[in-house]
């Protein structure tokens, strides 16, 4: 267990020095989320007060919407030199490449969250009143949740020739019992209502991911398996 | 009927140890099927307050349960794919998704007419409505998956992977949009807020179960005649790869 984790390590910090030396994606990623916000206050009047009630659906969407970006290029950078048969032949368990994986791509979307949530709040002229401990709290196991999942599809969709159209449309279904379980708590958290009505929200997500996590981590052998 | 006959030389054509089985299949069909319209059309009362448009409720419900059995048998197939790599199980799961996109279809249209003359609304937010919708993009997704191209095993192998992962998903959705929104839907049977239901009047249910019945009986003569239509197609493209080598050599 401890080696499969350690492989784990190694891939995923190969993958963000990878990042750390070109900037591409996540660069691209911050931008994305920003213009989406931009586009929101178009479709929603900011000035109206209504828009306070869309704002928890907004830290997702864009949550969402940018992280499938970094998602696609995860498995389709490495079909580049036919990398990825690379790793399939190394001696690692085919465990450790999604576990890698999930890690790298963890980082990469909670970095992009760090700046494009300020900037939603920012923008929408937010006043945050609930506690920013819960919130934090509900935002790393939400984007855990879909990493968990979006990595995985992101595989499995890195075979098809439109991989790029395929993962949304793969993804966002699966995505939804999360997604309902992520607005509901943060909406509560950020209108400071009971933060016990949250918690049973909190505890859905918390076990979407830990099923979702075993699902994935044993079923991945069999998309890494063959060509 | 020129469709029925079709169908039945059809099933006359195949190989005979299957034959049998459709052959019982469709005469099963076929007097179920006018005995279902019979029962939910002239037998059954009439709903006091819905009228007519109740009767709507014996197709929506048989071909809901349709779909969420053709997706157990999706999920079923996928874990025996994963098992032991067979075309049959692979071929198996892939009607039966294609299947389930249709009566999934039929749900969600017959649902809405329902709904919007009793509820006067085409849509709703309500949990099984929406597990229903989620369900549709789930399959159609997975149908996606079995479209795109490479070798028939890993095609195999990867739809059956997402075969498994939409079926522990259904479950899940369900559970979170039950708790996010339950309003509308009248609880028939099993528990309700109040533990008890609504309850269904004895003629209904025997109504009910009937067209039931002669919807699972569709589902299992569709699912035979889509595996052997599969299966040609399959033998088709062997034998024509085939002539493709023999010509190119």
């Amino acid at each position: 267990m401890i080696l499969i984790l350690k492989d784990a390590w190694t891939i995923a910090s190969k993958d963000l020095s990878n990042e750390i030396k070109t900037k591409q994606t996540i660069g691209m990623m911050v931008i994305f989320s920003s213009l989406v916000v931009l586009i929101f206050s178009f479709a929603f009047d900011p000035t109206n007060n209504m828009v306070k009630a869309v704002i928890p659906g907004l830290v997702w969407l864009i949550t969402v919407f940018s992280g499938i970006l970094g998602l696609n290029r995860s498995f389709l950078s490495e079909h580049e030199n036919d990398a990825l048969t690379g790793l399939r032949s190394a001696p690692i368990d085919p465990s450790s490449i999604y576990l890698g994986k999930v890690l790298a791509n963890f980082i990469l979307v909670t970095a992009v969250q760090i700046v494009s949530i300020p900037v939603l709040f920012l923008l929408f002229d937010y006043r945050f009143f609930g506690k920013v401990s819960w919130f934090i709290l509900v935002v790393i196991i939400g984007t855990l949740g879909f990493i968990i999942v979006g990595t995985f599809l992101a595989a499995l969709s890195a075979n098809a020739k439109n991989s790029e159209m395929l993962l949304p449309v793969l993804l966002l279904p699966l995505l939804s019992p999360l997604l309902i379980a992520g607005v509901q708590a943060t909406r509560i958290i950020l209108e400071n209502e009971v933060i016990a009505d949250a918690s049973s929200w909190i505890r859905l997500m918390a076990a979407y991911d830990l099923l979702f996590l075993a699902a994935c981590f044993f079923l991945f052998e069999f998309i890494m398996e063959g060509s | 009927m020129l469709f029925l006959i079709r169908i039945y030389y059809g099933g006359v054509l195949m190989k005979k140890n299957t034959g049998i089985i459709d052959r019982l299949l469709l005469f099963t069909l076929i007097p179920s099927f006018f005995i279902a319209l019979y029962l939910i059309f002239i037998w059954s009362p009439v709903e006091r307050i819905m009228g007519a448009s109740q009767k709507i409720f014996y197709f929506h419900v048989g071909s809901a349960w349709v779909a969420f059995l053709a997706f157990g048998v999706v999920g079923y197939y996928s874990v025996r794919v994963l098992i032991k790599p067979r075309l049959q199980h692979h071929i198996n799961a892939g009607i039966s998704a294609e299947i389930g996109v249709l009566f999934t279809t039929i749900t969600l249209i017959t649902g809405m007419i329902w709904g919007k003359s009793s509820w006067n609304t085409w849509w709703t937010w309500e949990p099984r409505l929406a597990t229903t919708l989620i369900l549709w993009f789930i399959y159609v997704a997975y149908l996606f998956v079995r479209k795109m191209d490479g070798s028939t095993d890993k095609i195999a192998r990867l739809s059956a992977v997402f075969g498994i992962i939409g079926v522990i998903n259904v479950p899940i959705v369900f559970m979170a949009i039950r708790w996010w929104n339950t309003k509308l839907h009248p609880v028939v049977f099993g528990e309700g807020k109040n533990q008890s239901g609504g309850g269904i009047e004895p003629d209904m249910l025997v109504a009910l179960l009937f067209s039931i019945f002669t919807i699972t009986v569709l589902y299992a003569f569709l699912m035979r005649k889509g595996i052997e239509i599969e299966k040609m197609r399959h033998i088709v493209k062997k034998a024509k790869s085939k002539a493709i080598e023999k010509l190119a050599g």
